[in-house]
């Protein structure tokens, strides 16, 4: 039987604010156990929860970027567990009106083609803290430093279909929330965590099947195994006559496979219900308005701009408008070397990427300047040296610094593009190698790069090749 | 000296006739000598009083001072005192001392108040007769072999004994006015919203209110201008200016309409309760207050309404008490499991855990909709029957209490008959309004209270009519033989 899979992603965004959404103290991660949390995130008898609303202004800003619907009105409300790093015994979350709903987000499939993924929904709360089971001797210690995070739980439609795409949408929605700044990303760090539901049914069929839900997965890789590791198993077990059981399951990046967690049984009753400390969230049009000015230009219309803009092919555009920080410094660069914006392009992509890659190291962390890059692109477009000689610039920018102009100097890369020099050096070689001129002549129309080579020897590459291709034609063919 | 009202005694200290130690101190011996019969503090602690009221009068010296700066307070052991204990009179809370004031209690701590105490109460303020405290029930000053009220029935045995002139109080359902009514002092509960509730341990923290007792309502209003007001800290406190309560207390009655809800009449209503009350509206009719009959169809809505919401906020509320943070943890837990059920089987009384599970009950996936929806829907109803009254009078009277103070034990078999007394305040409660309890009359020498209910932010007009109504007579004047 050909199998179908569906999956939908639950992705919880850490919001960029400088305190917690219902408390004064500071979040930074890292930070002494418990160093990061006052009476309310310790839920102390007597306090009370204040909505910080820089968070608010931040789920508003991704709603107006996925084209959703901000709720005039939206209710937190509590999620009733115990746990020992819930203080409350609640987690105060939003649950049948969240701020956002209904929006969507276009991505890029394999084929070259598109797909548009529906977002459901995505509401406010509050981070859980952390038990460490570590260095306790048998006991659990908590650190309370995280609990009251804001978080945007941003929920997905079942709309995709493989786990390729699930990353697509995943890497999508990261790009996107960095370019709002509302969340840094940081995947390591628990900044940007997903869950993701799974189901397979037969091809065509229109039932969904019974679905597992794979929690805190942290990174783009992880979702792809978890996700085709979680098929594979629900197809055997469909094959094999069994039947999927709805559960919450954990992956296990060490042994590459997901395992039950909780079965629906096991289930908590978490007896949602509004949160009387919290009046609801009303959001007026003017709040909203001042919201939808602080949007940057988002990256599909980014993508679109730098293809009609700068001339770029839109594999390119896509490329380049990846990461905000990536754009930023492409655009930076093209301002400062307008010339060639696709020679720009080329070298961010190419040299720029790789040495980037090589140290693992942020595009903002680059070693090389968009100045100092637009020095030597300058350089290549007034055909003062060679693309090829340029990467010789590109390394010492790289690894020492300076200037492009003063390094070609200083390695005397200068391109020869004197009409004269180049000839009379051309005259030396063919009187030089007379032998090879006979054959030349004789029609061996290959030796033509023989010609060349001796021309870039004695020049050390540097005569520039357009020209000396001409004159060397004209030349040898001069007869 | 204890028997002076609260603006007597300023007027004493501000023409030097007692300093605020020796008023301290008088009331601190009276404390020490009484409190054996009534059990109505949990925590005394002369030495930090005293030096409260050192620092009152060092500021009455230096001319820095308000009206109540030097006066004695006690305050319900709902409010979080920095450094003192707060126990809400729970196991749970037995040794917990928390690191920061309650706003109202630092407010009342700036006005230059001196805190003598804390007062006992049902636990986490749960009961009608304040026989639920784990630290002992609390008698009655007009007959110790009866109940005062509760929850805050400490607080109000404490004022009618004259233990203290002034007193802090929660309401939730009736807490500061069915007691006051038992005791036969003056208490007010504000509008939800009027008064901040950081540092209140939550009961329901949609309906929970803190509110004053004193003996007379000029000593309510002064205290509660001083509490009442914005706090950014509760985003259900509402900010709006708070009036001088206690400057618009002379205002004329003529012409104020006073409507008598049928409903607070009917079945349950001890005959004795109701003829007082009768014959104080006579004394309002008298002050020139016109008497009409109104209706509130849903009122019989309001115990069980209350008593699925009620417990449904407090058991989320009380699931922060599970032993790992703070408060009381079993000894030896074999796992979390353990620690959980054996920290909260020990730590809360039986009351407590009847609404924790009454409300977990009525919050369950399937029984939400039934209980939990309905009872908000019937919320909505017996708002709208207030608001429907108001449009066609000031304020609502009836007695606060369907009978006087009842006998220790006589109700504590019977959770409904029990939660039956609080049967004229809840619905008050469930809509957010002001409620005033002043002593009307006494049957068989036990207080009648009568129930003053006014629109949202009417708490100067409750004041106001009770202030004229105790001009006129002296139910308010009278202290328990046994504590003259």
């Amino acid at each position: 039987m050909e199998w179908e899979v569906v999956i939908g992603l639950e992705i919880h965004a850490q919001l960029a604010t400088t305190s917690k959404i219902f408390s004064g103290a500071a979040i930074r991660y890292g930070a002494a156990p418990n160093t990061q949390a006052c009476a309310i995130d310790l839920g102390y008898p007597g306090t009370l929860p204040v909505l910080n609303e820089a968070a608010v202004r931040m789920a508003v800003k991704f709603g107006l970027a996925v084209d959703a619907q901000i709720a005039p009105r939206s209710v937190f409300a509590r999620k009733n567990y115990f746990y020992p790093d819930l203080p409350k015994g609640y987690q105060i979350s939003q649950f049948e009106l969240p701020v956002v709903s209904g929006g969507h987000l276009d991505i890029d499939l394999e084929d070259g083609g598109h797909k548009r993924v529906g977002i459901t929904r995505a509401h406010l709360e509050e981070d859980a803290g952390k038990s460490l089971h570590e260095d306790f001797h048998g006991l659990t210690g908590i650190d309370l430093n995280r609990a009251g995070t804001p978080l945007l739980e941003i929920v997905s439609e079942p709309d995709m279909r493989s786990a390729k795409e699930a990353v697509a949408y995943m890497k999508k929605l990261h790009a996107l929330v960095r370019y709002l700044e509302i969340c840094d990303g940081n995947m390591q760090e628990g900044s940007f965590r997903c869950d993701a539901n799974v189901s397979v049914r037969p091809r065509g069929a229109t039932r969904l099947g019974t679905r597992c839900e794979i929690k805190n997965l942290n990174s783009f890789r992880f979702v792809e195994r978890a996700i085709n590791f979680e098929v594979e198993r629900q197809i055997d077990v469909l094959e094999s006559g069994g039947q999927i059981v709805q559960e919450t399951r954990l992956y296990d990046s060490v042994k590459d496979e997901t395992r039950t967690m909780r079965s629906k049984e096991e289930a908590n009753d978490y007896r949602y219900f509004p949160d009387p400390d919290l009046l609801p969230l009303m959001i007026e049009p003017a709040f909203i308005s001042t919201v939808r000015a602080t949007l940057p230009e988002l990256p599909d219309a980014r993508r679109a701009r730098f293809v009609s803009q700068y001339g770029l092919p839109d594999y390119d555009a896509a490329v380049l408008t990846t990461t905000r920080e990536l754009a930023d410094y492409y655009e930076q660069l093209v301002t400062q070397a307008p010339a060639d914006a696709k020679l720009a392009a080329n070298w961010v992509m190419g040299e720029l990427a790789a040495r980037l890659n090589e140290e693992n190291l942020d595009i903002t962390e680059s070693r090389v300047s968009t100045a100092q890059l637009a020095g030597m692109l300058v350089r290549i477009s007034d055909q003062t040296i060679s693309g090829k000689l340029a990467k010789q610039v590109f390394e010492v920018l790289w690894t020492e610094g300076g200037e492009a102009d003063a390094i070609i100097d200083r390695l005397g890369l200068r391109q020869i593009t004197d009409t004269g020099a180049i000839e009379a050096m051309i005259d030396q070689i063919l009187a030089d190698n007379p032998a090879q001129l006979a054959q030349y002549r004789s029609g061996k129309d290959k030796l033509f790069g023989f010609f060349v080579g001796q021309a870039m020897k004695l020049t050390a590459g540097k005569a520039n090749p357009a020209q000396l291709n001409e004159l060397l034609r004209r030349k040898l063919d001069a007869e | 000296m204890h028997s002076l009202s609260v603006a007597e005694m300023a007027s004493a200290l501000t023409e030097g006739q007692c300093t605020s130690e020796e008023l301290a101190q008088v009331f601190l011996d009276r404390i020490a000598r009484f409190d054996t019969q009534l059990n109505s503090l949990i925590t005394v602690d002369p030495e930090r009083a005293l030096a409260q009221a050192r620092a009152a009068d060092a500021r009455r010296r230096q001319g820095g001072c308000g009206p109540l700066t030097g006066i004695p307070i006690i305050h319900k052991d709902i409010f979080l005192t920095q450094d003192q204990r707060t126990t809400c009179g729970s196991r749970m809370l037995e040794r917990f001392v928390p690191h920061f004031d309650a706003t109202i209690v630092a407010r009342c701590a700036a006005a230059g108040l001196v805190t003598l105490g804390k007062s006992n109460m049902d636990e986490f303020a749960m009961g009608s007769s304040n026989e639920t405290s784990y630290f002992g029930p609390v008698r009655n000053p007009w007959d110790t072999a009866r109940v005062p009220g509760g929850s805050s029935g400490g607080s109000a045995a404490a004022v009618a004994a004259r233990l203290a002139p002034l007193a802090t109080g929660s309401d939730t359902g009736g807490s500061i006015r069915q007691p006051a009514a038992l005791c036969g002092i003056t208490g007010l509960k504000p509008t939800y919203g009027r008064v901040s509730r950081w540092g209140m341990i939550a009961f329901a923290s949609s309906l929970d209110q803190a509110g004053v007792f004193g003996r007379d309502a000029r000593d309510c209003a002064l205290l509660l201008e001083l509490m009442a007001g914005f706090d950014p800290r509760d985003s259900t406190s509402v900010d709006r200016p708070v009036p001088a309560y206690s400057a618009s207390l002379e205002q004329s009655l003529a012409g104020l309409r006073v409507g008598v809800p049928a409903e607070f009449f009917g079945a349950g209503l001890e005959p004795a309760v109701g003829a007082a009350v009768e014959t104080a509206l006579a004394a309002l009719k008298d002050l020139g207050a016109t008497v009409h009959p109104v209706h509130l169809p849903n009122l019989g809505l309001s115990v069980p309404t209350y008593y699925t919401l009620a417990p449904a906020e407090a058991s989320s509320n009380l699931s922060r008490f599970d032993g790992v943070r703070y408060g009381h943890r079993c000894e030896q837990p074999a796992n979390l499991e353990d620690l959980y059920k054996r920290s909260r089987a020990e730590g809360f009384g039986t009351e407590v855990k009847r609404r924790i599970m009454i409300g977990t009950y009525v919050l369950s996936a399937g029984y939400y909709d039934a209980y939990y929806l309905k009872a908000q829907r019937c919320r909505r109803l017996i708002t709208e029957d207030f608001r429907r009254a108001f449009e066609t009078v000031d304020v609502l009277v009836g007695p606060t209490a369907p009978e006087v103070a009842f006998r220790l034990g006589e109700k504590t078999d019977d959770p409904v008959k029990m939660y039956l007394s609080d049967i004229n305040t809840i619905a008050v409660n469930l809509a957010g309004l002001p409620g005033l309890s002043l002593p009307a009359g006494f049957v068989d020498g036990l207080p009648v209270g009568m129930q003053l209910i006014g629109p949202h932010f009417s708490e100067g007009r409750l004041l106001n009519v009770a202030h004229q109504f105790q001009r006129e007579t002296d139910w308010h004047r009278q202290l328990p033989p046994a504590f003259a």
